[in-house]
Formats: C-alpha cells, sequence, structure tokens
C-alpha cells in the first residue's frame, strides 16, 4: 500500500519538477523512489500484512503485493531504459508523471477489493497510455495507435461498466468478497442478466490483455506507439491486466466457473492460432511481438482455466508474468536500440552478429526464452503451465498449446536467423548507451538465471 | 563426482575455448577432448571394478518443491554412450582441422557444448533433468549447421529445429503426465524409478497415450519413417563435423532414450502399439535402403543408409528381447564409429575432387591406395561384415526382431542385402575404374584425415574381432531393462 502512496506521490513531483526546475534530478528521484517503494513492498511481504483500506476498496494480500513486485521490478528496469527517450522530448515531466500516473493504476490492479477500485485502476492505468501510445507526436503511425487504442479502450471500458452494474443489480454490492459469498449462496439461483454481467466483464478483460477475438488493436498499437511504450504495455500493464483478471475470475467467479470457463477455452484457442500463425507472417518486428505477446496471453489465460484453485496456478502465473516481463524488456531494448534508424523490419536485425555480438548473443537469449527453450526462464514458465494444465479436461488446448508452441519457434527463429545468416549491408557497429546496456545485460542475465535456478522464484512465492 | 566431471568439463572447455582464437581455439579443443575421453575411460574402469562405484552417481536438489533434482549416474548402458560421445568428439573435432572454419572459436565451443549436452542426457536419472539436457543439445548443433552449413542452410536449419522441438514438446507433456502420476504418499517426484513407477500404475489406455507422447519424440530424433523428412537435408547441409554430430551421437539420443526412458515406463502401451512402431521401423529400413541406392550424392546416400540403420536399431529395441535391446546398443556404438568415418570419406572426396557425384568420380584407387584401404575398412564395418564392428550388432538385432515376427524379420534382413548394394556400388563407382574427366587428381591425404580414418578403422577391427567388454557391459545393462519390463 505504501508503495502505491509513494509512486502516486512521485507522480505529483514530477509534475512539479518543470517549474521548479529540478528536471536533471527528476529520473535519479524517480528510479529512488521505485526502489524505495519495492523495499517497503517487501517488508509488508515480510510482515505477511494483509490489510484492507478505505473500507474494503483495496488491499494488499500476498498475491497483489507479488505481483506489484513484479510490476515495480519492471518498471524500474524500464525507466533505465527509457533514460534517452525521455531525453530527446521537451515534454519529460509530462511522461515520467504519465508513466507514473500508469504504474499507480497497475498496483490498483493488482490489489482491488471491490469493482469501482478496479474500474478506477484501468482508467489511471489506461488513460496515460493513450496519450503515451501517441506521445510520438510527428509520426501519423503513432498518432494512429493512441487514437485506436483509445477508441477501443472506451469500448472495453463500456463493456466493463456494463456488467460490472449488471452484477450490482443482481448483488446489490460492488464488494468482491461479498458477491463471492452471494455466489456461494445462491448458486443456482442467480438471475440470468448476473451472468450476463459475468460475461461483459469477461470480454472486457479479455480485450485488456488482448486475448483473441478482442486483439485486432494490439498489433497497431505496439506497431506505432514509441518502441519503449511497446515495451511498458506488453509487460507492466499486461501483468497488471492479469492479476486483474486472475482475482476476478479465479478468485471472484470462482463459484460460477462453468458459465465462463467455456468461453475462455474458445479465447484461448483462438488467441493460440491467431497469434502464432499471424505472428509467423509479419515482417514488422514490433508486429510480430505484438502477436507473440497475444501467444503469451493465450499460455497464461490456459493457467486460469485450469482453475486448481490451490497455489499453483497462482504460482505458474506469477512466474510466468516475471519470465514473460523479463524477457520482453530484454527483447523490447533491443529491439529500441536495432530499430533507431527507423527500420522496424526483421532485416533489420541481418547481420547484427558481426555488427554487435553481445547484443546478438542477448536477442539470442531473449528469443529463446519467448519460445520457451531451456534453461531460459521461459521454457520453465511454459513447464508450469503444462504442469497445470494436465490432468485437467482440456486436453485437446494442451495439444493445441504444444503444436503451435512450434510455430511459435518459428518467428522467434526468424529473428536468430537475420542476426547471423543474414547480410547487412551497413557493417557499422551499433553504439549503444551503457544505461541500455546495462539494462540489456542484466535482464538477459536475470533470465538464464531464473531459468537455472527457478527454485528461487519457486521459494520466493511461497503463501 | 566422476559423472559431474564428465559433465562439467566440457562446459568449462567450451567456455575456455570461446575466449580463444583460430588455431589455438582449435588445439586446445582438441586437447580438451581427449581428457574427456581420458575422464570416461576413469568412468569404465570405475565401473568395472565396482558397477555401484559411489564416484559414479551424485544427486543434488534443483528445484526441491517441485521433485526436481541434479540426479546423475553412471549404470551399463550410459556408460557405453558416453564411452562413444568421449571416443567420437575428438575425432570430430581432428577431422576438422583440414577445413578451415571461420569463426573457429565459436564453432569449436559450440561442439565442446554439445558434448556436454550429449554426456548430460545419457547420465541424467532424472525426467526433468533429461529433458533440459535433451534440448540444451538442439541449440549449439542448430547454431554449428545454421552457422557454418551449406546453401540454403537458412530453411532446412530452421525445419529440422522447429520438427525436432515439436517431438520434444510432446515428450515433455507425457513426461508431465507421468509426474503428475507419481508420489501416491504426496510429495511428486521426477527421479527415474518413480516415472517408472508411475507408468506401469496407469491403465492401458493411459499407457497407450504416453507411449505415443514419448515415442514422437525420439522417432523424430534417430529419425523413423515417417518423420524422417527433416534428415536428409540437414545432413547433406550441415558442415561435416556438424552432420557427424547428428549421426553419430545425436541420433543415439533417440534410440538410448527409447531403451532407458520409454521401455520400463509403459509396458502395455508397447505391448498394444509396438507392433505399429516396429511395422513403422522396418519399412523405413527398406524404404531408405531402396533411395539410397538410387542417390547420386554420396554424403546423401548416407543420410539415408543412416535412416536404414536407424530404423533396423528401432525394430530391435521395440522387439523387447534381450538380443534386440542388446543387438541396438551394440549396433549403436558401431553405427557411430563408422558413419563418422563414412562422413569423413564424404568430405575427403569432396575436398580433393570438388564433388560428391558418385557418377562423376573414378579411379580414385589408383592415385592413392592408401585410402582405397581405409575406405574399404570403414565400409566393411557399414555393411556388417563378419570380423567387423557392426556384424554382432546386426546379428543381434535381426535375431531379435525374428523372435518378435519372423516376417518382420525377413524384411529387416533386406536392408543386409540392400546395405551391401548400394555401400559396394557406391564404392565400385567412386575409387575402381577408370579416372573421369570430371575430377582431378587425386593427392595423398592430409595427415589428420589419415590418423582419423587410422583410428576408426582400428576401431572397426578391434571391436569387431574382441566385442566382448562392450557386449558384456550391454547385456549387463539390457538385464536390468529387461527385468523392468516386468
Amino acid at each position: 500500500m505504501k508503495g502505491l502512496l509513494i509512486l502516486s506521490g512521485l507522480g505529483i513531483i514530477a509534475m512539479l519538477a518543470e517549474i521548479f526546475r529540478f528536471k536533471k534530478l527528476l529520473l535519479p528521484l524517480v528510479l529512488l523512489g521505485i526502489v524505495g517503494a519495492y523495499a517497503l513492498n517487501f517488508m509488508e511481504w515480510k510482515n505477511g500484512m494483509s490489510i484492507s483500506y478505505f473500507d474494503n476498496m483495496i488491499g494488499f494480500d500476498k498475491i497483489a503485493i507479488a505481483f506489484s513486485g513484479i510490476i515495480l521490478a519492471t518498471a524500474f528496469f524500464w525507466f533505465i531504459l527509457a533514460n534517452d527517450y525521455f531525453d530527446n522530448q521537451n515534454t519529460v515531466v509530462d511522461h515520467v508523471s504519465l508513466v507514473l500516473f500508469a504504474l499507480v493504476g497497475a498496483l490498483m490492479l493488482t490489489s482491488f477489493k471491490n469493482m469501482t477500485t478496479l474500474f478506477l485502476g484501468i482508467e489511471i492505468m489506461s488513460i496515460p497510455l493513450y496519450v503515451l501510445a501517441s506521445s510520438n507526436k510527428n509520426n501519423l503511425k503513432s498518432n494512429e495507435a493512441g487514437f485506436k487504442y483509445l477508441i477501443m479502450g472506451s469500448f472495453a471500458s463500456g463493456f466493463l461498466l456494463f456488467g460490472i452494474a449488471l452484477i450490482y443489480g443482481a448483488v446489490g454490492s460492488f464488494d468482491m468478497a461479498v458477491i463471492t459469498q452471494h455466489i456461494a449462496d445462491n448458486s443456482g439461483s442467480l438471475p440470468m442478466f448476473f451472468y450476463v454481467g459475468v460475461m461483459m466483464m469477461l470480454i472486457a478483460m479479455c480485450f485488456k490483455v488482448s486475448a483473441a477475438p478482442f486483439h485486432f488493436w494490439a498489433p497497431d498499437v505496439y506497431q506505432g506507439s514509441p518502441t519503449l511504450i511497446t515495451a511498458l504495455m506488453s509487460t507492466v500493464v499486461k501483468t497488471a491486466a492479469f492479476a486483474a483478471f486472475l482475482r476476478l475470475f479465479l478468485i471472484g467467479f470462482a463459484g460460477i466457473s462453468l458459465t465462463w470457463t467455456g468461453t475462455l477455452a474458445g479465447v484461448v484457442a483462438l488467441s493460440l492460432i491467431i497469434a502464432n500463425f499471424s505472428a509467423a507472417m509479419q515482417s514488422n518486428v514490433k508486429r510480430m511481438l505484438a502477436y507473440s505477446s497475444i501467444s503469451h496471453a493465450a499460455f497464461m489465460l490456459m493457467v486460469i482455466l485450469a482453475n486448481i484453485r490451490s497455489n499453483l496456478s497462482i504460482d505458474a502465473i506469477l512466474y510466468y508474468s516475471l519470465a514473460y516481463s523479463i524477457g520482453s524488456i530484454a527483447a523490447f531494448g533491443i529491439v529500441h536500440n536495432v530499430t533507431r534508424n527507423g527500420n522496424e523490419e526483421i532485416s533489420a536485425f541481418n547481420g547484427l552478429a558481426k555488427r554487435n555480438p553481445v547484443l546478438a548473443l542477448c536477442m539470442t537469449i531473449a528469443m529463446l526464452s519467448l519460445a520457451g527453450i531451456p534453461v531460459t526462464s521461459g521454457f520453465f514458465a511454459k513447464y508450469f503451465v503444462f504442469t497445470t494444465m494436465i490432468g485437467t479436461g482440456y486436453k485437446w488446448l494442451l495439444i493445441l498449446a504444444v503444436l503451435t508452441s512450434a510455430v511459435g519457434a518459428y518467428y522467434y527463429l526468424k529473428v536468430i536467423i537475420a542476426m547471423y545468416f543474414k547480410q547487412n549491408e551497413t557493417e557499422e557497429a551499433i553504439e549503444i548507451k551503457s544505461s541500455n546496456s546495462f539494462v540489456i545485460a542484466v535482464t538477459s542475465i536475470i533470465v538464464i538465471a531464473i531459468g537455472i535456478v527457478p527454485g528461487i522464484v519457486a521459494e520466493m512465492f511461497k503463501f | 563426482m566422476l559423472t559431474l566431471s564428465l559433465i562439467g568439463f566440457p562446459l568449462l572447455a567450451a567456455v575456455l575455448v570461446l575466449f580463444m582464437k583460430g588455431n589455438s581455439a582449435r588445439n586446445a579443443a582438441l586437447g580438451f577432448s581427449v581428457i574427456e575421453f581420458a575422464l570416461a575411460i576413469a568412468a569404465y574402469f570405475c565401473h568395472h571394478s565396482d558397477p555401484n562405484c559411489a564416484m559414479l552417481s551424485s544427486n543434488y536438489a534443483w528445484v526441491a518443491s517441485l521433485g526436481i533434482n541434479f540426479s546423475v549416474g553412471i549404470d551399463s548402458l550410459s556408460l557405453l554412450m558416453v564411452l562413444l560421445t568421449a571416443f567420437l568428439v575428438p575425432l570430430i573435432i581432428l577431422s576438422s582441422f583440414s577445413n578451415s572454419y571461420e569463426n573457429a572459436h565459436s564453432f569449436y565451443g559450440l561442439i565442446l557444448f554439445m558434448q556436454m549436452a550429449l554426456v548430460g542426457v545419457f547420465v541424467a536419472n532424472d525426467g526433468f533433468l533429461f529433458y533440459v539436457f535433451w534440448e540444451l543439445a538442439l541449440i549449439p548443433i542448430y547454431f554449428i549447421c545454421l552457422l557454418w552449413g551449406g546453401e540454403n542452410r537458412g530453411q532446412i536449419t530452421f525445419k529440422f529445429f522447429v520438427y525436432t522441438l515439436l517431438g520434444s514438446l510432446f515428450m515433455l507433456v507425457g513426461l508431465i503426465y507421468l509426474y503428475n502420476h507419481t508420489g501416491a504418499d504426496g510429495s511428486k517426484s521426477w527421479a527415474i524409478q518413480e516415472l517408472y513407477d508411475a507408468g506401469k500404475s496407469l491403465s492401458e489406455k493411459q499407457q497407450g497415450t504416453v507411449f505415443w507422447l514419448i515415442f514422437i519424440a525420439f522417432a523424430i530424433k534417430m529419425p523413423i519413417f515417417p518423420f524422417h523428412t527433416w534428415q536428409p537435408d540437414t545432413y547433406v547441409n550441415a558442415p561435416t563435423q556438424g552432420t557427424m554430430l547428428l549421426s553419430g551421437i545425436m541420433l543415439k539420443m533417440g534410440t538410448f532414450g527409447a531403451i532407458k526412458w520409454l521401455l520400463p515406463m509403459v509396458p502395455m502401451g508397447l505391448e498394444q502399439w509396438g507392433g505399429t512402431a516396429i511395422t513403422l521401423s522396418v519399412i523405413g529400413v527398406v524404404y531408405a535402403s531402396c533411395i539410397a541406392i538410387v542417390q547420386k550424392d554420396y554424403k546423401r546416400l548416407i543420410a539415408y543408409s543412416s535412416i536404414a540403420h536407424v530404423g533396423l536399431i528401432s525394430a530391435g529395441i521395440l522387439s523387447l528381447t534381450q538380443q534386440g535391446i542388446q543387438g541396438a546398443m551394440m549396433q549403436m556404438l558401431a553405427h557411430g564409429v563408422n558413419v563418422v568415418g563414412l562422413f569423413l570419406i564424404a568430405d575427403i572426396l569432396l575436398r580433393h575432387t570438388g564433388t560428391r557425384e558418385i557418377e562423376k568420380l573414378g579411379g580414385i584407387r589408383n592415385m592413392n591406395g592408401n585410402f582405397a584401404v581405409l575406405f574399404l575398412i570403414v565400409l566393411l564395418g557399414a555393411v556388417a561384415l563378419p570380423l567387423t564392428n557392426g556384424f554382432i550388432g546386426e546379428f543381434l538385432l535381426i535375431n531379435g526382431v525374428y523372435q518378435f515376427s519372423p516376417w518382420l524379420a525377413a524384411f529387416a534382413g533386406l536392408s543386409v542385402i540392400l546395405g551391401a548394394v548400394y555401400m559396394l556400388r557406391s564404392y565400385q563407382g567412386i575409387m575402381l575404374g577408370e579416372k573421369k574427366d570430371s575430377h582431378g587428381a587425386f593427392g595423398s591425404l592430409a595427415s589428420t584425415d589419415k590418423t582419423v580414418l587410422i583410428i576408426v578403422c582400428i576401431a572397426i577391427i578391434a571391436f569387431g574381432v574382441y566385442p566382448k567388454p562392450l557386449n558384456d557391459l550391454a547385456e549387463e545393462g539390457v538385464k536390468v531393462i529387461i527385468s523392468n519390463l516386468k
């Protein structure tokens, strides 16, 4: 909770930086603040506190703290990476505070206890992102991305609100605990519109995690937004949306799982197929990574579907989010540096092994991790998903996941082949800022490290 | 400890080699691989003096909460495979001395890294560890083929990677399925014995499913018909050393995996589907032999002959008889040695004459008699003439398949005849007759090539005349497997 307060405070301070002229100090201050928030977060975990605030509107239990930890850690790396993105703009201050407010929304999503907080969290997170997506003002694609994201996002918010309203109508409360209790007490006698409400919320959440068939915004927005904002979207936003998804369905609506699991299974199957086959056909790296993020979303949704109401599935999602976020930060960091000249095609990676061998190695690690090859963290993430899925009734989904994973290997390898095998016209070395190479190196090492000793993470998330 | 160092040493060596340059990387890699061979010999004597030698097994907790252990150990069967690996890698490295590769340090580093993964696959006693090493072996060979392969390597290596990855993922699902059935007392485990027990407790139908999930990975790796389509192109396009690694050692991951990680796990599944799988294997034998006969490119011919050999090995394994499995082990060793010799010969032909097309070659015997003799010995080993190393394995294999079904054995026996046909015909075409205009003079062999071929020939004859030490090991190991089948 204290982490949430610190971030909100930071956001406000950031807005004052312009007036009081401490722009130069802003980034160190933000990093310090995030470390502080992380430390406080960690303390709460240590003490095993689970206190509700504001009349049970928001509460940091272990799940919330674990997800917040992942989000804060990712954000820390992101801010170091984004150092030069802010440099180039004369609107640094606005951007920093927008990102900070998006983080506040993300933390709210991990910890909501009430439907209104859920809605607030989603909006606080999304609205800054609409602006950030179009922050490259002179670029048509970026404007398109922001606009598309806004329109589609508002549409989904409409669904969410309608769903919440219907559920309120049936239960008479916004409180998650009350709703869960109500489901338990009245199973079988809930009105039809309650189920409709649940389905509407499912649709809205599927939109937020960009699962097919509600994924159409993702490729355009990922491609159009500045690369670093894309990185933010595919890590922090995704993790937060999954935390909310998990809390809403695995905990809140678990009692009526029969109504939504069928639909969700369909969503997962569609996402796996559409995402992997579309990704295989992309020539733009960011678009490819957008589709790849859809397929990863499908994997995480599979865990929710497996619905073993034990820590196993929560552990699996936590590990998956961590592995995916760290791997994505590495990948997007590299994409950001390689595509500086504006060429975002996979061909921009041609001959990277010659131009910058270390960068090529890091990209290889990131790609192998996303493809789920041992001993990277991506493999363990996949392994956890498989362990939760085997033994449930969704054997066909599992087989589909295996088949589409092989398709997945195809497009990740395309990048590796380009780096090591294809020639580039320019042989000039790629210069990278030390801050960027620091982040890329550290995240690559983490990808391997938590792949070799996943026990660390498993112990960390022991509930 | 010894087993750990067998895995750890190549890894360390790989890292060291990465920091060297050009020829020193090459020489260092050779030195390291010879030391590794010495370690393997030490393991042999350790096992010889006491099969339960404490030096040979180690067990550390890896992810304790999930029952994953870093558990490795050497028994008779894995000892054979470790010996084969440690024997072949120095030869493979030595055989590369007459080619000069760009970025030599990465090339040799990857070979040593691959050795680490291969040894890991053979000694792993934990299902999860086995899978991790199994996948790790794929990465170095992928890069070896991608970076130093022939034309079109992008597409071909890519097909190879995706194909084998798909197989492995199915295996992972199968293994997790077994894992989920372990630990009736509450704590699940990946230990091999627990997986055996879990597999046996399944119903017949479940065992059948698990059989296919796991078998498909091995079938793709070997490869057996109809999962073989990646193989010929990959073998032909990979650099010679890559092909040697693929066919000499990596192929054995599949056959060895089937013996250790499939047979004792799902006996009822085998009863149900074994017949189908053997039939596929035997079809592969005949099919590949027929295709080999009409091949023009010598390297491609060897690639198809490899499919034929491995089909017979797989049939022997699935026959579930002592002779069949023991023969498979012996044949795996023999095939590993012979195929390295054959691929080196293909490479020598290409380097000396600029072509591997059998029709364009001829009369080389007159130009280089020594080469002709060495070639002939390797070839006789490959067609399994008595007193060469291929004989005992092939004999036991056909014996084993005969016990399963005389009809299948008759077809499998065809492979011996067909093998002789394509091997001798190719020898005739390349070495005998008159010199063709399509290629230049064939000079004397480079000393390193000669050394490798001589070592291979000595191994072929030595283990053809006196196979007892290896055969005893195979017999002992297979007895354990057979006793586990019940």
